[in-house]
């Protein structure tokens, strides 16, 4: 069995500058609307105004999300034409001559990674940038991420040194689909389930 | 998420029995999200297909190095791929490290788009002449023969009938990092260059960035004299950061947003930042945020010095010896008792007001208890790295609100050493490049950089005393005529968007326009003549660094790829224009482009022998100096060793917290009814200040246009792919919305009696109740009603200009929102 890749995410050195969402598109020029990474703001809290004074307890930190190519891979269980699978990897890929477009791994996946294609009438996702990886590079987002808050690698290995956070609000629990994800939370991060805050920027995501 | 109306909407659980709801939370928040043109490819203008379609591509890959040289304060190489003479992909820089003063310089998310700006249908194609009224949009295209030929008699008929100083450089800084092809600063421009060879131009000073704190250092300092690099942050016990935003506004990812966040991560330096935003430095290193009112720093530190004073917490020491105009005892002879700082302070001075936590308080929003308690933290954590962004500064009192800051950092003792500050923005290593293909201006008359439309209305009546102007007493002749090179001040950018356009429309006045662009960009709208210029990427060019703490750098940018169109690089126009005025051997003297480029690395290797060849540079793209400081940059060491030997150019030779010139200015200087000019640094009310704010009913928002991860000013504004991604919106907080029945993401109009923008609202708890906030530099785009649907901030803003630099008080400006 080949080992299983996945990504590292460090939460607390992210600007949401979404470098990597561009750079993704760049490598891979998907259209507008069409991101197979996206960042969203999360925050909550309140202010307290007493007279002319003003007091925050609020909070906010920034999510970059692709694909986390899931043990349990619920877009792989739903696809109806078997378009969408896995590889030895872990790598959950789409084949293009099976996909007929229907939409099912989109709607089910609960980080919206598989992403519709309106030009080619199919789905699309990331893979890990498979062809960077074969020479030798590190995929496109992370190369790209001027903070280095972006790592990839063997999921054990990631686990080993990162920790194995592989949730927090607003993403769902990771028991659902099992992510080959690890994250470095922020100090404002809340845990899934316990959440106060929102997505402030949900057209972007 | 691509949310569209043919998204599956059975709520059918999928084949895994998990009810979709159950476990949507991450896509639940996209419910409300906007159709996105899922059947339009926006990249259909990208190499490959469409009008840049490419005939020759042979799938071969080639990768050369380029730069992104707009003014952000970073300078981030790109590797450009390229395939078939077209840039098919922009690579991030893969050399260096991830240690400080090795760092790869990781382009950011503007950098990485480059490819998309470059092959936008924007994008400028034949040089043109305007037909129809300015601005109107009617243009005829010319050859260049014809521009030149025009441009030429031009500037000769306007040297003839109103002499040189007619002629002015406007502003601009979207080609800001190159040595030839260089927009900024002006007199190191090829512009610049062109015009000394007949006798000159109109000079301006200072910038659109920093006008109010070069004027504050000009009176505090004797000038500029930077600060402590932030890596330095790491020998301070604490960081306090006034405005300062640099994990957005130098985003470089190897430049000074790297810096602040491994210096933070390393050195674990407890941070407060003070900002009316949760800006992204303070989501990302901040371990306390002090929101406050916009244009209300000065009374801050009066409210803390206060503290410190009664406290007795301040360094007397320091004040005594390295300061004039802290107390009673340190005053310059022939000035009336009550006129020192803490006479300020105490309530002793003419206004009778004890400038106590409380009455700070009130002014700046932040609780009395809390400025008390940062004034103790400041005072007594030692050394304390204290440094100012441009926000504080670019208000109609921000030449008090700069000068307050530094005050700040005199009172603890902290200026000159290390981990402490001058409270001026950061400092950052620089190579001592050569730059022999500069010039010098004939012209000695300067006007700020803000009074150009001034200049243009009412040049003579301007004078040094009611107008700021320098090198001579007055304005001779108005400005007629303007060169606007990859600038976007002579509308965009500059204050009241309307009135402005509403004076070049009158072409009576300023009588011709040229602009040099690579896009038709709202002042390119405002042409009389317009000449396509080529991008960075299109021509070889020496790319002198950023700013990246305690890092040199610099890249030799390749010529990518071939100027498209009839697109010609700028030192290509000038030596034609050159040649039409006789001149063109003084302008090139007999050197292209390269040989210039050759010239300069050469006369450089001088002072840093390191330096590689042209071809080794070349070939390695990114040069870092291997022998930078061991430490960041500690200006003022040898002042704090001894003033006596090292004095300021100051007229005290100290540091004037208590400035004589301003003394002298505040009685001799004519000033708009209302506006102060103050020897100390004191809070002032001014017009649309907060205090207003809180009056006015019609107005009652203070509005401030923050630094955006989309743009770099208004560079790379108008590209799909970073509209995408930070799309334009207004800041403002969930208690203004709530009272004016506006919800995230509604449409609202914001306005004033100078304008009125559509944009979306951004309902934040990140920034303070009673202001609100439009990212500058988005594209003005009126509709039929007039109303901006570009959301530009300038929209809003106004020419008033602060008191003593005659700075853009961009951040003072008042407003109302409503839903549209
Ligand atoms: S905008 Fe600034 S930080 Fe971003 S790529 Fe360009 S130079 Fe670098």
């Amino acid at each position: 069995m080949a080992v299983t890749l996945g990504f590292y995410f460090d939460q607390t050195l992210c600007n949401g500058c979404k470098a990597c969402q561009i750079a993704c598109k760049d490598k891979h020029d998907t259209a507008i609307g069409v991101n197979w990474r996206r960042v969203a703001e999360y925050g909550g809290g309140t202010w307290q105004i007493t007279g002319d004074t003003f007091s925050p307890n609020i909070f906010a930190n920034y999510l970059t999300m692709a694909c986390n190519h899931c043990d349990d891979a619920v877009c792989v269980d739903v696809c109806p034409t078997t378009a969408m699978h896995q590889r030895e990897d872990g790598v959950v890929v789409v084949d293009d001559d099976l996909c007929v477009g229907c939409r099912y791994c989109e709607w089910s996946c609960p980080y919206s990674a598989p992403q519709y294609d309106a030009e080619t009438g199919r789905m699309s996702k990331c893979d890990l940038c498979t062809d960077y990886r074969e020479a030798g590079l590190d995929p496109a987002c992370v190369a790209a991420c001027p903070s280095r808050a972006l790592d990839w690698g063997p999921i054990d290995e990631l686990r080993e040194q990162y920790g194995d956070v592989a949730g927090i609000a607003p993403l769902p629990d990771p028991s659902v689909t099992r992510p080959n994800l690890v994250i470095k939370p922020h100090h404002s991060a809340e845990p899934v389930g316990a959440a106060t805050g929102a997505i402030t920027n949900p057209r972007e995501v | 998420m691509t949310a569209t109306s043919d998204h599956p909407t059975s709520t059918d659980v999928p084949s895994n029995g998990l009810s979709r709801r159950s476990f949507l939370k991450w896509s639940a928040a996209a419910g409300g999200g906007v159709a996105l043109a899922s059947g339009t490819n926006q990249l259909g203008l990208l190499p490959g297909s469409g009008l840049w379609a490419s005939e020759d591509e042979d799938g071969g890959l080639e990768t050369r190095w380029s730069a992104c040289v707009v003014n952000c304060g970073s300078c981030c190489p790109l590797r450009m791929q390229v395939a078939g003479g077209r840039v098919v992909r922009v690579l991030p820089d893969d050399t260096g490290d991830d240690e400080l003063g090795s760092q790869q310089i990781r382009a950011c998310v503007r950098g990485l788009s480059y490819r998309q700006r470059m092959y936008s249908p924007d994008r400028l194609k034949v040089p043109m002449k305007r037909v129809g009224k300015r601005g109107a949009g009617e243009w005829e295209e010319i050859s260049w023969e014809q521009a030149y030929d025009e441009i030429a008699e031009a500037v000769q008929r306007i040297i003839d009938e109103y002499g040189n100083e007619a002629i002015y450089l406007n502003y601009g800084t979207g080609t800001i990092r190159g040595t030839i092809a260089k927009s900024w600063p002006p007199a190191i421009t090829p512009i610049a260059r062109l015009m000394n060879t007949v006798g000159g131009y109109l000079n301006h000073y200072a910038d659109y960035s920093t006008a109010q704190i070069q004027g504050a250092v000009a009176y505090h300092y004797g000038g500029w004299i930077g600060a402590n690099s932030l890596d330095d942050a790491k020998s301070a016990n604490l960081q306090v950061l006034f405005g300062n935003n640099p994990l957005e506004t130098r985003m470089s990812g190897g430049g000074e947003a790297f810096v602040t966040q491994r210096t933070r991560e390393q050195s674990k330096v407890r941070t407060i930042v003070i900002d009316p935003r949760y800006s992204e430095t303070a989501l990302g290193v901040a371990d306390e945020w002090v929101p406050l009112r916009p244009g209300t720093d000065a009374a801050l530190v009066a409210g803390m010095a206060h503290v410190m004073v009664s406290e007795d917490l301040h360094d007397q020491e320091f004040l005594d010896s390295h300061c004039q105009g802290f107390d009673e005892d340190h005053m310059p002879e022939d000035v009336p008792e009550g006129s020192s700082y803490v006479a300020y302070l105490m309530g002793e001075g003419p206004d009778g007001v004890e400038k106590t936590p409380e009455w700070a308080a009130s002014i700046t929003g932040v609780p009395a208890d809390t400025i008390v308690r940062l004034a103790r933290e400041i005072a007594t954590t030692k050394p304390t790295y204290i440094n100012q962004g441009w926000g504080p500064q670019r208000h109609a009192n921000g030449e008090n609100q700069a000068r307050a800051i530094f005050t700040l950092v005199a009172m603890t003792g902290n200026i000159g050493i290390r981990g402490g500050s001058t409270g001026e923005r950061e400092g950052s290593y620089g190579l001592p490049m050569a730059n022999p293909y500069a010039s010098e201006n004939p012209v000695e008359t300067s006007i700020p950089v803000f009074a150009w439309t001034d200049a243009v209305e009412k040049g003579p009546e301007m004078t040094a005393t009611n107008a700021g102007v320098q090198g001579a007493d007055r304005l001779e002749v108005p400005i007629k005529m303007i060169w606007n090179y990859a600038g976007n001040a002579l509308t965009n950018q500059h204050g009241d968007i309307n009135r402005t356009i509403e004076l070049l429309e009158d072409d009576s006045k300023c009588e011709m326009i040229v602009v040099i662009d690579t896009r038709m960009t709202v002042s390119a709208r405002y042409a009389d003549i317009l000449l396509p210029d080529a991008m960075n990427a299109e021509q070889l060019d020496l790319v002198a660094q950023g700013s990246a703490g305690n890092m040199g750098y610099t890249i030799l940018g390749d010529q990518v790829v071939e100027p498209p169109f009839e697109c010609k690089t700028v030192y290509e126009m000038c030596s034609e224009i050159a040649k039409r005025l006789g001149t063109e051997e003084d302008f090139t003297e007999g050197r292209t482009q390269e040989e210039w480029v050759r010239h300069i690395l050469d006369a450089s290797r001088e002072d840093i022998p390191d330096l590689p060849s042209f071809e080794e540079l070349k070939e390695m793209g990114v040069w870092r100096d291997p022998n930078p400081p061991e430490v960041g940059y500690v200006p003022l060491e040898d002042f704090r060793a001894d003033p006596e030997e090292h004095p300021l150019p100051t007229p005290s030779g100290k540091i004037e917290i208590f400035s004589t010139e301003l003394w002298e200015m505040a009685e001799t200087w004519e000033l708009p009814e209302g506006d102060r000019i103050t020897a100390l640094p004191e809070h002032l009310d001014t017009w649309e200040g907060p205090a207003e704010a809180r009056e006015r009913d019609d107005h009652p928002l203070q509005c401030i246009g923050h630094h955006y991860k989309q743009r770099t000013h208004s560079t790379y504004g108008n590209l799909p792919w970073l509209e995408e991604a930070h799309p334009q919106i207004v800041w403002m907080n969930p208690v203004d919305a709530e009272e004016r029945g506006i919800g995230n993401d509604d449409t609202v109009e914001v306005f004033n009696e100078r304008g009125r923008i559509r944009l979306p609202a951004r309902v934040t708890v990140r920034i303070a109740p009673g202001v609100v906030s439009v990212p500058q530099g988005a594209w003005f785009t009126p509709n039929e009603q007039g109303v901006d649907v570009g959301g530009s901030v300038n929209t809003l803003t106004s020419w008033r200009q602060s008191p003593i630099h005659k700075g853009n008080a961009q951040h003072t400006t008042l407003v109302q929102i409503a839903r549209a």
